[in-house]
């Protein structure tokens, strides 16, 4: 009786544990399939093509592609810096006493939904846009601040993570031969956690372009690529919540599947390098 | 001016800008938790819980129907995501341990931990809401679970992996079979940990809106019928936040409030339990 009960416990673990293999693999075919129409239809031009018109059977994906592009690249200039401050902060100049209560709300903020950074943006945010730059305030500009601002979180807290595993020994010995605060951080703990820094960048640049909700509330989804980044514009994201339920013709339908596709390609892509590459010691821990 | 007095600037600029910054992110995410905070106190009153949605104008209108929506499809995705969660983590640890399957396993599940959560949505509205016709609550639910698997895998992988082997031995010694030494030793020796894993992979997928969209959809009215669209938090307050009313705005923040303190006092039980943990 053990023996089967053995047998079928371990059975039904490895069962549903390759079942979640299953379901990603799934998750891709399914849409493939479903954006087979838009893929036949147009071709390489789906991701080349700027023109988006539902009501011509005409779509475009490159305003959406760039708005994602140029959001998440303008929300990765402004938190780096920031977030690297932060980490310093944290992990080096902190009095003991701050350290712990400022590291743990930092990363409480990064467990608050994105909507709700969203609709921060949208009441409190939009307006100051308004005021400096004129025009609506729903803009690229905005999505990328709302966007770094959520990302801030994240990517403050597994910075400090990584350079928090620097041995003591190694900075001790660099204090001992005289360094300052900051020798130590540019010659010792960056070097050392160099590829975990890195890893936690590209993975917060991974979350980043397939944020949704912070900016949906404040990028307008016109499919529109300008220079200007005060004008409204759209990303993949923003699009598929905005239009999703809106798709009334196959070729429509199709086309917001192969953006799904697009952007979890993209996303996976990015993330597996950020994983593979910059944090395999990772593993161990 | 000295080598070491340049070094000495140097230091002090540096060490005031990454101060500096400190100031500014953190500044900025107090800015957001303040008036979460005040918009959403000043929106709480007692019809919130009492009274479902109405239109603009209306006095009496209140989130009853997305608080039971939310509860309904969190509740669901829980139950099933949780246990399912579990065993797949514990064959990872248990029986699979360092295999290229398990391997895999692992960094795939990693992958999806960060995978862009809207596209799930769209592929739950291809496999369920598509061939049903309509949206529904367990269309939401499957959503969820979907994105609190790997989650609950992970964190119990990790946990069980944490429970000293001499303990497995120890009751292999006393000739129990592996079901039992898994179920009866390991799972007390983590069971925090675990507990902790399932807390924040429920506050992580109660935050969600991307993938309910367009899979559980929006109600305005109570619907206790999850093969019907569901209200839930995060979809009301959208809709009510892009909204023109400032009532529907107010409820919006309202909405806001309740579901950050939920999500906050999950993530703050969960690292309470790993601490006890840590103190013993």
């Amino acid at each position: 009786m053990n023996i089967f009960i053995d047998k079928f416990f371990a059975n039904t673990t490895k069962l549903i544990a390759i079942a979640i293999l299953l379901i990603v693999a799934w998750i891709f075919t399914v849409l493939f399939q479903h954006s087979m129409d838009s893929i036949q239809a147009f071709g390489f031009d789906f991701i080349t093509d700027t023109k988006w018109a539902p009501n011509l059977e005409k779509f475009g994906a490159l305003p959406a592609i760039y708005g994602s592009v140029v959001s998440t690249f303008l929300a990765m200039v402004l938190a780096v810096p920031l977030a690297i401050g932060v980490a310093i902060f944290l992990s080096e100049l902190a009095p003991a006493k701050l350290k712990s209560p400022v590291g743990v709300s930092i990363e409480l903020l990064a467990a608050i939904p994105s909507v709700i950074y969203g609709m921060w943006g949208l009441f409190y945010f939009v307006p100051i846009i308004r005021d400096i730059f004129g025009g609506v305030g729903i803009s690229m500009l905005t999505a990328g601040i709302v966007l770094s601002i959520m990302i801030l979180p994240f990517m403050a807290a597994v910075t400090r993570d990584a350079m928090n595993t620097t041995p003591d020994i190694l900075k001790e010995s660099a204090y001992a031969l005289g360094g300052t605060k900051w020798d130590v951080i540019k010659d010792i703990i960056i070097p050392y956690a160099k590829a975990g820094i890195i890893g936690s960048f590209i993975l917060a640049l991974g979350r980043a372009i397939g944020e949704t909700m912070a900016v949906t509330f404040v990028m307008g989804n016109v499919h529109k690529i300008s220079a200007d980044l005060t004008q409204p514009a759209t990303s993949i994201p923003v699009t598929l919540a905005n239009e999703f339920t809106e798709a009334d013709t196959d070729f429509y339908y199709s086309s917001l599947f192969e953006l799904s596709l697009l952007l979890l390609v993209i996303s996976f892509t990015i993330i597996s390098i950020a994983k593979f590459y910059f944090l395999r010691r990772k593993r161990i821990a | 001016m000295t080598h070491t007095k340049k070094r000495i600037i140097l230091n002090n600029i540096v060490m005031i800008l990454s101060t500096l910054s400190a100031v500014i992110g953190i500044g900025f995410l107090f800015w957001i938790l303040s008036v979460l905070v005040i918009n959403g106190i000043d929106a709480l009153s007692m019809t919130i819980f009492t009274e479902e949605g109405a239109p603009p104008g209306y006095e009496e209108s209140g989130l009853k129907h997305a608080l039971i929506g939310q509860l309904m499809i969190v509740g669901v995705a829980t139950f099933v995501g949780v246990p399912l969660g579990i065993l797949a983590g514990t064959y990872l640890s248990e029986y699979g341990q360092k295999s290229k399957l398990s391997e895999t396993i692992r960094d795939i599940s990693d992958i999806m931990m960060s995978a862009p959560s809207i596209v799930i949505g769209a592929f739950v509205y291809a496999v369920v809401v598509a061939p049903m016709g309509h949206f529904s609550g367990w269309a939401g639910s499957i959503a969820l679970t979907i994105i609190m698997l790997p989650i609950i895998l992970r964190t119990t992988d990790d946990m069980l992996q944490l429970v000293p082997s001499t303990l497995r031995e120890a009751a292999f010694a006393l000739s129990a079979p592996k079901y039992k030494v898994i179920t009866q030793v390991v799972y007390c020796g983590a069971k925090a940990g675990i507990l902790t894993g399932i807390l924040l992979g429920v506050a992580r997928v109660a935050g969600e809106t991307a993938p309910l969209l367009f899979t559980s959809f929006n109600d305005n009215f109570l619907n206790t019928d999850m093969n019907e669209p569901v209200a839930s938090l995060t979809v009301t307050m959208y809709n009510y936040a892009t909204s023109p009313y400032e009532d529907w705005q107010k409820l919006g923040w309202a909405a806001a409030f309740i579901l950050s303190m939920f999500i906050l006092s999950l993530n703050i039980i969960g690292r309470l339990f790993i601490m006890n943990k840590k103190g013993k």
